[in-house]
Formats: structure tokens, C-alpha cells, sequence
């Protein structure tokens, strides 16, 4: 709702809990206190560790430094629904977003995954992780247009803004996105939102790995409304997202059998698959779509093929052999062991991380190695 | 930032004669690819924003990445300002050479590398045109979805440097969102690969970082690109409004309807008049607006797409709806859209094409101060505006040739990007900030925030030899400019000196 005029002021629906309402000058009192324990750290040396719902404590490297929690710094700032952005504090949990979006019929199409039912907004920005719609909508980073942080000196900063289409200084919103909570301390985000498609289907192929591959980046290739693909080691699952008409032409041109989907993507989303119900060491490997079956191992396969997740019993030196040899890396995700590295970096590009690490946290205030054994 | 270090980011200076730099230079480029004589370096004073020529000291026109590294390690060893350029279509004066410096033209770098059909990608170099990318996959029924309005002149090097956009970002996105991969020489010469096949890679997003980057951090030498599948079919609708506000709601109303058009542009009278004079695009001349919405992908997700659309149009009170019957129609409706640049040209010699983003509901009040600005400074102004994605573009008409007219076009055309700002938007959504916004950025951006973009510039260019003087402002120039940003009651500038 909005009122038109010269001296328009806006009014926005207002979804916070009333009984948990907190008011801007409440949230302003705690981005106050949070600069002042980020000046405390920094005068006695500590380092900060942000957490919001702590949902995703298992993904990085390291987990030290003192904790800073977001979760007070919560509520949705801003949304109307035909301009299709969200604006909200960083310890807003996803789930209250998710069920803003929903009133609306709109979401978010990264598809976010929760990891846990205390899953913040701030944590899904910070981690950058996305869902299976990723490979044809796009990803956290290609959704988030601007961010208000807390940087390594403490400064509050706004990059980056609200409106779709902005080019005006270098775009540090994205950099902020999947930075782990190293770079800075997000307290608020805008990302951009779109209409929830009319009707999902899904179908299925059952299929060799080899198979799966060629057939997956072919349906890629094809004017179809494809929102997800996996082969799970048996079966090809493809959906399509979209109008009534588009999804039932795709599927005519795709093929395939009627396949159940009820829950099965939020089992892929959240890592609830068989598959994933494991322990051990998970390896990530972010590869060319239409690269061969990586030989002699289990491997479960996503976004068309450019995501592929196998137990590995080997160090991150050969899966990043293997990952290279495909265009791409390979990293951990996540362990029941300790790691003493979870990505690779080539040594140029490390020394340009590290200086873009210090531009805008110059002391290492952030996330001491969460990210990187180096710093 | 103490006075030096501005100064120094500012305006570096070689620490070698122009001479000694040819001599340097000859060893690693034939001689038709190195240009110092007056007549040879002229033709390059400026790219597609005229009003600020400057002609280079040199120009080098590399062709192929190792000789681009090589002609970067000179200029990094003799501290020689470097400006790289493709076509030099940019709108805001990015690529303007540097009078002290070296501009480093990519156009030569100019091959498709490779197209791959199956994993849907192209790898192309720097100065391949935006256009022939989508041309040569055609014939896999795949193209290259960011079309800025240049793009059979532009090059997919400065597709990046700016993060050009096009009618067809508001479904398909920015360059940022369809790039994968890109090869990138520093300022010393080094190349570094950032990206990857896959969809994402370790680290921070330094592509994201890059692109849109003005040429402040370093010179792209190769971009992978995705490429998606040809749509099926695509039309477009022409809709037509007796009141510009009720144009900018039927906007809102189609999105909250749950559509997102492949292109939703909008057009107000003086812009379909200019247009209708210059090409005969068809568009009705009695409309204060007009809406051009266009469907694309499947037959039948077309053929839906339009007949929802038709009455959302209807019910926000449309006067007059017009359907594409074929593509030849489609693109001649388009074609009035994509030439209203050169008719406005032509109802007086010069104007300013502004590029401020909004809130869409804002449109209508914005639209209004406008019209109200053009009556303060006597100028004539035409809107058209990517109204799916907010991004609007004034065209401020005068003749530069009346000094008075000028100034009065420079004074409104800022007065428009401040109001883009205060209503909560941006001063550029695709063009850039270049030379012709710097002031600007010191309203949009507290100094703090300046002094982290200085910051991240510097852990790229720490000479500050790309690109000087161009998309961020020193503190310093912000303070002569004298325009105060004052940002949660936080006092600006506080540590320099006031004259």
C-alpha cells in the first residue's frame, strides 16, 4: 500500500509478530550495542565470530573467535510486493520471510536451504547457499541488491540498494554474499523477489549416471520451464516451474514418467536425502555441466550437472585434481572430522582475496579462518 | 586520506618520456598496433559521451592477451596511467582517455574461442561484439541474453567493465548474472582466472566485484558466457494510456499478477512523438503513454502470457491495445522504442541521457517533478524508461552551442539524479557512473563508503594507474564539489579543511 503524491510517505504492511514487535529505534539501540562490542573486540584484540540462528555452524573452516549474535536485529524493513524487493534485518528468521513471500504468492528463487528451523536471513545472505532452482533462476548473489553492514572499524555502510537495476560504485553487496561473516558484520539486506510459479511437476528417468548427464544438459538446452534436476545414483528427476500451459508443453517435449514429487525437493534442498544422511566428509564439486561421470565413486548430481556431491575418503588435494580436470572446484562442505583446509585457491588469487579481506577489514576483526587456513 | 595519497590516485604521472615509452613499447607490439602521432591518437578522444574528448599520449592496440600483459608491465614499471576500451559505445565517458596516459584498445582481441552447444557456454575474448555472440549461436538455438540497446556496436569487454543490462534484464538479468568465467590481467601484468565452468567457485565473489568495475581494477581478457535456449516465439503488446501514472500503475498491476515480461518499456508523448517523426513506428500519437510488454518462451506459454496480460492492461485502463500479428511487426514496434535516442536527437542538436533507478511506485511523482524541473530551467525533457525494472531515462534536449542552455541542461540533468537518490533510488541502473556522474556518487555515497570503494581500488591498483579519475570520487573532489550527503546525521568530511 502506498499513498501517491509530492511529500508521499510510504506505508508498508507490517508483518512482525505484534506480540514480539520491536520498533526502528529498538533496532537502532542494538546495531548501537553491536558496534559497541565489535569496538571492545578490536581494542582487546579478540576476534568476532557472527551467528545468527546457528543453523549452519557446521559449514567453514573454523569457528573461533568471540560470538556475536544477530538474532535480536529482526523484522522484515520493507516489501511491496509489485516492486518486487524484500528489504529485512539480518536476524530475521527465513522461515518469517518465506511466509511474508508466501501471503503475496511470491519467493524467494534461490530457493534457499534452511540447514535447521533457526535459519536467519542474515545467515542465508553470509553463507550464500542455494537451492535447486539455482542452476536456471540463479543464485543468492544473483538476487541480493544491496546490503547495510558493520565493517572491520566498526563504520556503517550501505552498498548497493533497493532498486533493481544499480551500477554506482563496485558492487559489494554480492562480495558480502557467501563471505561467511568475514568481511563484515550484515546488519540488513534487500534482495530482489519474483512471482511463485502457478504449477510444479515433476518426471523421472530411470537411468545409468552416464545417461543422466547427456539428458540433463540436452532438457537444459530446450525452450522448457526446467526449475530442478538431480540423479540420485537411480533415477533422473527433472521439474518444471511455470503456467499451467508452459509446464504441461515442457513436459510433452521432455518426456519421462509421472514421477510423486510431494516433499522430494525439499529433501534435495535440505540435504534429507538418503544420500546426505551420512557421515564422513562431504565434497562438494562445482564443475562444466556436461563433464563425464567422475569414475570409481557414489555420486549424487544436481543443477544439471554442474553440482555433483560424493563421500570422499581422500584429501581435498585429489577431489580438486578431479574438479580441475572438469573446469571447476572442488571444497568441503562438511565434515565429522577436522579439516585444515576446505577450498583451494591458486596462490595469485589467494593473495587477491586477502587484500580484498583487508579493504574492508583491515585488523581481521571477522571470522578468523572460518573461510581460509591463511587467514 | 591525507591530501598526497588523493593526489597521487588522482593524477599519477610516467616516470618516462612519451619517447622512451615507444621505444619500450615497439618491442612488444608490431608498429601498425602503436599509435603516438597526433593524427593516429585523435580518432580516440572519446567514446560514446562526446562532450569531454582528451587525446591520449599513446595508443595500444594489443592483439593477444600475453602482449596486453606485457604493454601493463611497462606501463606498471613507468607508472604510466592506463584507460582500456572495446568499442567505446559507453554513455558516460568511462573509457575517456587520460591525457598523461595510455589507452589500451581490446578491439583486436576479437575471437569466439570456442562455442559449447552442450554445456550451453561461449568463450569469446574482450572485444567481440555483443550481438555476434548470439549470432554464432543461433545455429545451436542458443544466444546471449543481456542486450544493451548498442549492442551490434558494443563489446562484451565493456558489456563487463559496466554491467550493461538491456530490455530483457528485468527475466533474464545483468551481465553479472550471465557471465561464468573470466580471464583478468592486474595492473602488473599477472593473469588471474576467476570463475569457473561451474556455477560458482571458492571464495569471495570477486566476479561480482569485477564486473561493473569501470576499469578501475584490471583489463578482462577472456569471458565465458552462458548461453540460454533460444524462446520459441515472442510478441509483444502495445498499450496505449491517456495519463502517464496510469501507465506507470499498469506496470505494478502485471507484476502483481504474478508476470515477469521479457521487456516492459514505457514511453511518454514527447518520446512516441520524437519517434513517430524520426521511423513511423506505428505508435498512436494521442496517448500521453505508452507500454510496449513483450512475452517470449514456449508457444503456449506465450499465447498465456499475452491474454493474462491483456487484462491486467484492460482493467488498469488502457485506451487502446495493439498485438504483434508477426515478428516483422514485433520488431517494428520495438525498432521506435530502440531509435528514440536518435529521434530525440534530432528535435534540437544535443541532449542528456539521464539513467537514474527508482522505486517503480515512485514513477508517477518523479515523472512529475520532472515536468516541473524542465519549467524551472525552460528545457524540454522526453522520457522513455525500462519500466519493468525502474530504470528511467530522461532525455534532456538543448543546443550546446548556447553556453547559457548547456549549463541550465548540466544543472537539470543533476537535479534529476539527486531526485533519483532521494526517493530512495540510484544515479545510474546501466550506463555507469564514468566521468559524467563522479559528482553524483558523492551524493548517492556517505564518505565512508567512498573510502571503502577507494580502499578495495587500491588492493587491486595500488599505484591507482587504471582509470584515474573515473566512477569513485576522492574524498577531496567530493569536498570541492561541495555537495552534502548527509547520511544518519553523521557529519561529512570531517577531516578536511573548509575554504
Amino acid at each position: 500500500m502506498y499513498i501517491e503524491g509530492k511529500n508521499a510517505s510510504l506505508i508498508f504492511q507490517d508483518f512482525r509478530d505484534p506480540n514480539q514487535k520491536l520498533s526502528m529505534q529498538d533496532m537502532d539501540s542494538i546495531i548501537l550495542d553491536l558496534r559497541d562490542q565489535l569496538a571492545k573486540a578490536k581494542e582487546s584484540g579478540e576476534t568476532i565470530r557472527i551467528r545468527g540462528g546457528g543453523s549452519k555452524d557446521f559449514y567453514g573452516l573454523s569457528k573461533q573467535g568471540k560470538t556475536l549474535e544477530t538474532t535480536a536485529l529482526s523484522g522484515i524493513i520493507e516489501y511491496e510486493p509489485t516492486e518486487l524487493v524484500l528489504t529485512a534485518y539480518a536476524g530475521t528468521p527465513l522461515s518469517e520471510i518465506e511466509a511474508a513471500l508466501s501471503q503475496n504468492n511470491q519467493m524467494l528463487p534461490f530457493e534457499p536451504p534452511y540447514y535447521g528451523e533457526n535459519a536467519t536471513f542474515g545467515g542465508c545472505i553470509a553463507t550464500g547457499l542455494s537451492g535447486p532452482r539455482r542452476a536456471t533462476m540463479g543464485a543468492v548473489r544473483d538476487f541480493v541488491l544491496g546490503v547495510r553492514i558493520l565493517d572491520g572499524n566498526g563504520k556503517d555502510l550501505s552498498f548497493g540498494g533497493k532498486v533493481m537495476k544499480n551500477v554506482a560504485g563496485f558492487d559489494v553487496s554480492r562480495v558480502l554474499t557467501g563471505s561467511n561473516g568475514t568481511l563484515g558484520l550484515i546488519l540488513s539486506a534487500s534482495v530482489k523477489v519474483l512471482p511463485k510459479p502457478e504449477v510444479e511437476k515433476s518426471v523421472c528417468f530411470v537411468t545409468s549416471e552416464k545417461e543422466a548427464i547427456v539428458k540433463m544438459n540436452e532438457i537444459a538446452g530446450l525452450p522448457a520451464p526446467l526449475s530442478g534436476s538431480c540423479f540420485d545414483g537411480e533415477k533422473l528427476v527433472i521439474r518444471l516451474s511455470g503456467a499451467g500451459a508452459a509446464v504441461r508443453a515442457g513436459i510433452e517435449r521432455i518426456g519421462g514418467d509421472g514421477f510423486n514429487d510431494q516433499n522430494f525437493w525439499n529433501e534435495i534442498k535440505e540435504q534429507q536425502h538418503p544420500f546426505f544422511r551420512k557421515t564422513g566428509t562431504l565434497i562438494r564439486l562445482s564443475i562444466n555441466s556436461a563433464s563425464p561421470p567422475i569414475e570409481n565413486e557414489q555420486t549424487f548430481l544436481e543443477w544439471n550437472g554442474s553440482l555433483r556431491w560424493l563421500w570422499g575418503s581422500r584429501d581435498l588435494d585429489h577431489y580438486q585434481e578431479i574438479a580441475k580436470a572438469r573446469g571447476g572446484n572442488a571444497s568441503i562442505f562438511r565434515s565429522d572430522t577436522t579439516c585444515t583446509e576446505i577450498m583451494k585457491l591458486s596462490r595469485p588469487m589467494m593473495r587477491l582475496q586477502e587484500k580484498v579481506k583487508q579493504s574492508l577489514d583491515p585488523h581481521g576483526l571477522f571470522g578468523k579462518n572460518r573461510m581460509f587456513k591463511e587467514f | 586520506m591525507g591530501h598526497t595519497e588523493a593526489h597521487l590516485i588522482e593524477n599519477p604521472v610516467p616516470s618516462a618520456t612519451k619517447q622512451e615509452l615507444i621505444t619500450k613499447l615497439s618491442r612488444v607490439l608490431d608498429s601498425e598496433c602503436l599509435k603516438y602521432l597526433e593524427q593516429d591518437l585523435k580518432p580516440f578522444e572519446c567514446d560514446g559521451l562526446s562532450a569531454y574528448p582528451k587525446v591520449p599520449m599513446l595508443v595500444a592496440l594489443p592483439t593477444s592477451e600475453h602482449e596486453v600483459c606485457e604493454v601493463l608491465k611497462i606501463c606498471y614499471e613507468n607508472n604510466v596511467p592506463v584507460v582500456f576500451r572495446g568499442a567505446g559505445t559507453g554513455l558516460s565517458g568511462g573509457a575517456i582517455p587520460y591525457e598523461k596516459g595510455l589507452l589500451l584498445v581490446l578491439s583486436k582481441l576479437n575471437k569466439i574461442v570456442q562455442i559449447d552447444s552442450v554445456s550451453r557456454t561461449a568463450i569469446v575474448q574482450p572485444g567481440v561484439r555483443n550481438a555476434a555472440i548470439s549470432q554464432a549461436s543461433a545455429k545451436h538455438k542458443l544466444y546471449y541474453a543481456p542486450d544493451p540497446s548498442s549492442q551490434i556496436a558494443c563489446s562484451i569487454g565493456g558489456n563487463v567493465a559496466e554491467n550493461s543490462g538491456g530490455v530483457h534484464c528485468l527475466k533474464y538479468g545483468l551481465t553479472v548474472n550471465n557471465i561464468l568465467k573470466i580471464r583478468f590481467a592486474t595492473i602488473e601484468g599477472e593473469i588471474i582466472e576467476i570463475g569457473a565452468e561451474g556455477l560458482d567457485s571458492p571464495g569471495y565473489d570477486l566476479l561480482a566485484l569485477i564486473c561493473g568495475s569501470e576499469g578501475l581494477l584490471g583489463v578482462v581478457t577472456e569471458i565465458t558466457v552462458k548461453l540460454l535456449s533460444s524462446p520459441e516465439r515472442a510478441q509483444v503488446i502495445m498499450a496505449s494510456f491517456d495519463d502517464v501514472a496510469k501507465a506507470g500503475r499498469a506496470v505494478g498491476d502485471i507484476i502483481a499478477a504474478g508476470i515477469i515480461p521479457a521487456g516492459l518499456e514505457m514511453m511518454d508523448q514527447k518520446a512516441t512523438s520524437a519517434v513517430e517523426q524520426f521511423i513511423g513506428a506505428g505508435y498512436p500519437l494521442d496517448a500521453a503513454a505508452i507500454l510496449l510488454c513483450e512475452s517470449d518462451g514456449a508457444d503456449e506459454e506465450v499465447a498465456n502470457e499475452i491474454e493474462k496480460t491483456i487484462e491486467v492492461l484492460k482493467k488498469a485502463g488502457a485506451t487502446k491495445i495493439e498485438v504483434s500479428r508477426d515478428d516483422a511487426h514485433r520488431l517494428k514496434l520495438w525498432a521506435g522504442r530502440k531509435s528514440a535516442f536518435p529521434a530525440v536527437g534530432r528535435i534540437l542538436p544535443d541532449y542528456f541521457c539521464m539513467d537514474g533507478t527508482i522505486p517503480r511506485r515512485t514513477l508517477p511523482m518523479v515523472l512529475e517533478r520532472i515536468a516541473e524541473m524542465g519549467t524551472t530551467f525552460n528545457l524540454q525533457c522526453a522520457n522513455v524508461f525500462h519500466a519493468g525494472d525502474g530504470n528511467l531515462h530522461p532525455l534532456i534536449m538543448f543546443d550546446a552551442n548556447d553556453k547559457d542552455q548547456l549549463r541550465r541542461a548540466e544543472q537539470y540533468g543533476a537535479a534529476i539524479l539527486e531526485l533519483c537518490v532521494e526517493v530512495g533510488g540510484t544515479i545510474t541502473g546501466e550506463h555507469g557512473v564514468g566521468m559524467e556522474k563522479i559528482n553524483q556518487m558523492c551524493v548517492q555515497f556517505q564518505p565512508d563508503e567512498l573510502s571503502s570503494f577507494l580502499q578495495i581500488k587500491k588492493s587491486f591498483d595500488e599505484k591507482g594507474l587504471l582509470n584515474p579519475g573515473k566512477a569513485v570520487p576522492t574524498l577531496n573532489r567530493c569536498a570541492e564539489f561541495g555537495m552534502m550527503h548527509v547520511h544518519r546525521g553523521e557529519e561529512r568530511f570531517p577531516d578536511l579543511p573548509r575554504f
